[in-house]
């Protein structure tokens, strides 16, 4: 398959590949992460994710139509501002969703999986009952369009630029919250002994809630963040959960880097895939390298050998 | 009730290693670099109750993890009858003739006692064996049986969730009593009991240890004085004395582990 | 030593487990009258064929009973087997379809008119042992339950179950899915394996073939539901439930708890391609819509509508579903998907047990109340067994 292209062509088929492929990895890492801390500091699987995700990317759309319409002087920094909405707007949600439905359920993982998805389905039509079925895109503001020339046969978008730059920083923030503050410190006291946590005085039903919120609002960022790459409809959330679930179990569940390294490893070797074969056979290609894997290594790649 | 093993006297060792019911030889896991278990031998005779004892932590449940291969040792070596139990799984060491009872009950809340003595029945353990498994006079008599032994014999029809704590320990006996296993291991049968609920567990494993050998696990001195034979004191993960229970109770090191702080 | 014993257990020699206990036999009775005398009686052909199609998911949700109700092995992927066994049939349909005589105009006749579309010239080898009807008949079984098969032994051997082996599961719905959609000029693409014609000459699409492949299909269901309830009455039942309890203790028993989690989940997968191939041939396609995460979730609230423990409530649970599904979407279109996501939520939150539990604990008491009202001296009700 390489046959028809020179050694130059093929460098800067994968440097770009590899791009797009980096592109990718930074919308998976923020939906993954948002897993990682739910799934794998709660064991809770939230199959309502991908519409925690689309909230936020809905919020971005709302706000950059209203800066356009009211504050178009503003416009070039929407973004941020939608940003930090998303965040709130998911999180806020999730803390209810914590609050009336997962609660009951922490004894019933599997149930709890079923209860998302019902979620999910009402969110999804929801989103259709008042945004309607059509897909819908934010406005960039212009100094996102566009792109840098590397070399002659090497170009990057900016708007691609800019996702992976607040990758970065969230991924960096979230690792900062969860293993250097004493919130992070209270999540990790409860889900290893949440009795013992309890008695020396931790709020362990507050941990729970602000932990499924901050995993919440941690999708809506990634939401927010899709807009720039893509448009969003109803049900755009559902296309990415199984991803980002296998991303999540890849990785090795409870270790951040793991999912980091997981989400790298997916994406890179989905996009170059998707170079030389068809999207859907890339895409079979890699998960069923995946589903491989783990039925061989169910643990993860990045698990320690822990007493049962 | 089974006839295999007699003659072999209770106390005192044999030089050869054969006679041993159970040989445990420098058995060694460590989890993380933690080594919970270290280096620990010791020899099970046959008929011969004995009684693990040890501050908590010393690694005594995880002994019998080993044993019954529900923790896989990193160094060591494990016989059972001369057969090395450490390569096997843990189905396997079940029917090799090892049964093991956990430190919580551990029975099926969801069916009756019968039903529960019934499944442990060393009978049709393949899935088509469980298929064709037929609910026949042997099985019957052998579960009245075992359920006058533990004093469960009006209450078969009861869901065992509505059993007493006490009754669920002993059920869990019984589950292992009707395997017939040549060498039963016991995570704390007693605690948890009322007094009258140990008097009567002593008397159900004086009764039970003709024809095998018991390895348990007891923090209740009084219940061992009672009961071993022998014990084996463990301290973090090490074997610190063994021998009769007024040998060790004499044993310097034992009591600087116990007393002396 | 045993005498005292042999005289108590005398006492009990009377059947203590049969394979149907009275009022099992009544819900069957129900059922079996309800699907194959009143349906039929007062539906025309175009719903009972409706109802034929809904049917065929039960087949998905009595197996779903099995495995999770009982064995707790949830699998979000059981529209991969429902699939597998609709394509099976579909693929054996579709080559009759295709003789050289219905394919003439083709550029080369005698093969599937997608493939022809697909510049595919030769049948693929995997068509063809689809040619042959028992090997179809083989296959339809053989190909699912040998898929999961694989699926859980290695995933169960490696001890691994619960919320992994859900999501593995429905990994593995999305990657076939999206395996048919891509590989068209192989299996049809998203359109399915559609313009199915005859069974072995025999014509399915007029209303007379419908009718008797309806009452085929309810035949089968009965058939399965005995099948799983001598499963359920066998100690394998009583294993698989003390096995979702105290998978431990069912090890240090001596059993190879995986041997039996893989037999669940391949009964499963065989009562779900059962479902399948009826569905194909009452239906008269198979599309990939039906193999994906979607339909695969929505099976799983069938069972548990009805109550994921009871075999009978997997199929007035299906049933329902369904029925509210078809009236709704007439009617309410909008508001189905938040019908649907409520009954998740509800019937996990407040009705675990669906309607076999609201059955148990409201109406049985008062119906035994009644009973006992009537035959006063009759032999005592006997208090159910646990969790059935």
């Amino acid at each position: 398959m390489f046959g028809d292209y020179s050694l130059g062509d093929l460098g800067a088929i994968f440097a770009m590949q590899g791009f797009a492929g980096l592109i990718l990895f930074s919308v998976y890492v923020l939906m993954a992460l948002g897993l990682a801390v739910i799934f794998g500091q709660m064991g809770v699987i939230n199959m309502a994710h991908g519409e925690f995700m689309i909230l936020g990317a809905y919020v971005t759309y709302l706000c950059s139509t209203f800066f356009q319409t009211h504050l178009p002087g503003l416009f070039g920094i929407y973004f941020f501002v939608a940003m930090i909405l998303a965040f709130l707007a998911s999180g806020a949600l999730g803390m209810i969703v914590e609050w009336t439905l997962i609660r009951h359920l922490y004894k019933r993982p599997l149930d709890t999986l079923l209860a998302t998805w019902g979620l999910s389905l009402i969110l999804q039509q929801s989103y259709r009952t008042i945004f309607g079925a059509r897909e819908v895109g934010v406005e960039l503001p212009s100094w996102l369009i566009g792109s840098v020339q590397v070399t002659d046969t090497i170009e990057v978008p900016i708007n691609g630029l800019f996702v992976m730059a607040i990758t970065t920083l969230i991924t960096v923030g979230v690792g900062l919250l969860m293993y250097r503050s004493r919130f992070g410190q209270q999540v990790r006291a409860v889900m290893q002994n949440r009795p013992m946590a309890g008695a020396v005085g931790i709020d362990t039903e507050k941990v729970d809630r602000y932990t499924f919120g901050l995993g919440c609002g941690i999708a809506g960022i990634a939401g927010s963040a899709f807009t720039m790459i893509g448009s969003t409809g109803p049900t755009s959330g559902q296309l990415y959960i199984v991803d980002t679930f296998l991303i999540v179990v890849f990785g090795g569940a409870a270790s951040l880097l793991g999912t980091i390294a997981s989400a790298f490893s997916i994406s890179q070797t989905q996009s170059t895939l998707e170079f030389f074969l068809s999207g859907s056979t890339a895409k079979v290609l890699t998960l069923l390298a995946v589903v491989g894997i783990l039925m061989v290594r169910p643990q993860g790649l990045f698990t320690l050998k822990v007493r049962r | 009730m089974n006839a295999a093993i007699l003659s072999s006297p209770i106390i005192g060792e044999s030089p050869d290693a054969k006679d041993f019911l159970l040989s445990v030889e420098a058995l060694t896991v460590s989890f993380d670099g933690f080594k919970a278990v270290n280096d620990v031998s010791f020899y099970v005779d046959p008929n011969e109750i004995r009684v693990i004892i040890g501050p908590n932590g010393a690694g005594k449940t995880t002994v019998l993890d080993l044993i019954c291969g529900r923790t896989k040792a990193s160094a060591g070596s494990i016989k059972f009858k001369g057969q090395e139990l450490t390569k096997i799984s843990e189905s396997a060491i079940v029917q090799a003739g090892v049964g093991r009872k956990f430190q919580t009950p551990s029975i099926y809340d969801d069916l009756t006692v019968f039903e529960n003595l019934e499944i442990s029945f060393p009978r049709g353990r393949t899935v088509w064996g469980a298929l064709t498994f037929k609910r026949d006079a042997e099985v019957r008599d052998r579960i009245h049986e075992v359920a006058t032994m533990i004093f469960l014999k009006d209450q078969l029809k009861e869901r065992a969730e509505f059993l007493s704590h006490g009754q669920k320990q002993w059920l869990e006996i019984g589950m292992l009593l009707i395997q017939d296993p040549e060498l039963l291991m016991l995570d704390e049968p007693v605690a948890g009991m009322s007094v009258g609920e140990r008097i009567k567990t002593a008397e159900l494993l004086n009764q039970i240890i003709v024809g095998r050998s018991v390895l348990v696990i007891e923090h209740d001195m009084k219940f061992v004085e009672d009961i071993a034979h022998r014990v084996t004191v463990l301290h973090q993960g090490k074997v610190l004395s063994e021998g009769s229970m007024e040998r060790v109770k004499n044993d310097p090191k034992v009591i600087e582990v116990y007393l002396g702080h | 030593m045993t005498s005292p014993v042999q005289t108590l257990s005398k006492s009990l020699t009377v059947n203590d487990n049969p394979f149907m206990k009275p009022m099992e036999w009544v819900s069957l009775a129900l059922l079996a009258a309800f699907i194959l005398i009143v349906l039929p009686a007062t539906l025309d052909a175009f719903r009972l064929n409706l109802v034929g199609k809904y049917l065929t998911y039960a087949f998905v949700a009595l197996g779903l009973v099995m495995c999770w109700g009982y064995a707790g092995i949830l699998s979000l992927g059981q529209g991969v087997f429902f699939g597998l066994g609709g394509y099976c049939m579909a693929m054996y349909l579709k080559l009759e379809a295709s003789s050289v005589e219905n394919t003439k105009i083709q550029s080369t006749p005698g093969i599937p008119d997608f493939m022809d579309w697909n510049q595919i010239t030769e049948l693929p080898l995997m068509w063809k042992p689809f040619q042959s009807l028992p090997l179809t008949l083989i296959l339809i079984l053989a190909v699912p339950v040998f898929f999961a098969f694989v699926i859980g032994f290695a995933m169960f051997t490696r001890r691994v179950g619960g919320t992994y082996f859900a999501i593995i599961t429905q990994a593995i719905a999305a990657i076939l899915t999206i395996l048919i959609v891509g590989q068209q000029g192989y299996t049809g693409g998203i359109n399915g394996i559609t313009d199915l014609r005859t069974l072995h000459g025999w014509d399915i699409r007029t209303d007379s073939a419908k009718f008797i492949l309806y009452f085929l299909n309810g035949g089968l269901l009965i058939g399965c539901i005995l099948a799983a309830q001598y499963v359920k009455k066998a100690k394998l039942g009583r294993i698989l439930l003390a096995m979702r309890d105290k998978e431990d203790r069912v090890r240090f028993s001596g059993y190879s708890v995986a041997g039996f989690k893989v037999f669940a989940f391949c009964l499963a997968a065989g009562f779900a391609a059962i479902g399948g191939a009826m569905f194909t041939l009452q239906v008269g396609f198979m599309s990939p819509s039906f193999v994906g995460i979607v339909p695969s979730i929505e099976m799983v609230i069938y069972a548990a509508v009805g109550g994921r423990l009871s075999l009978f409530g997997a199929v007035w649970g299906t049933l329902l579903v369904n029925w509210a599904k078809t009236t709704f979407s007439e009617s309410f279109p909008e508001l189905w998907l938040f019908g649907l996501g409520a009954l998740f939520i509800a019937v996990v939150l407040a009705f675990p047990n669906g309607l076999a539990g609201i059955y148990r604990s409201y109406v049985e008491p008062r119906l035994t109340r009644k009973v006992k009202a009537l035959a006063p001296v009759g032999a005592p009700v006997p208090h159910g067994t646990p969790a059935e």
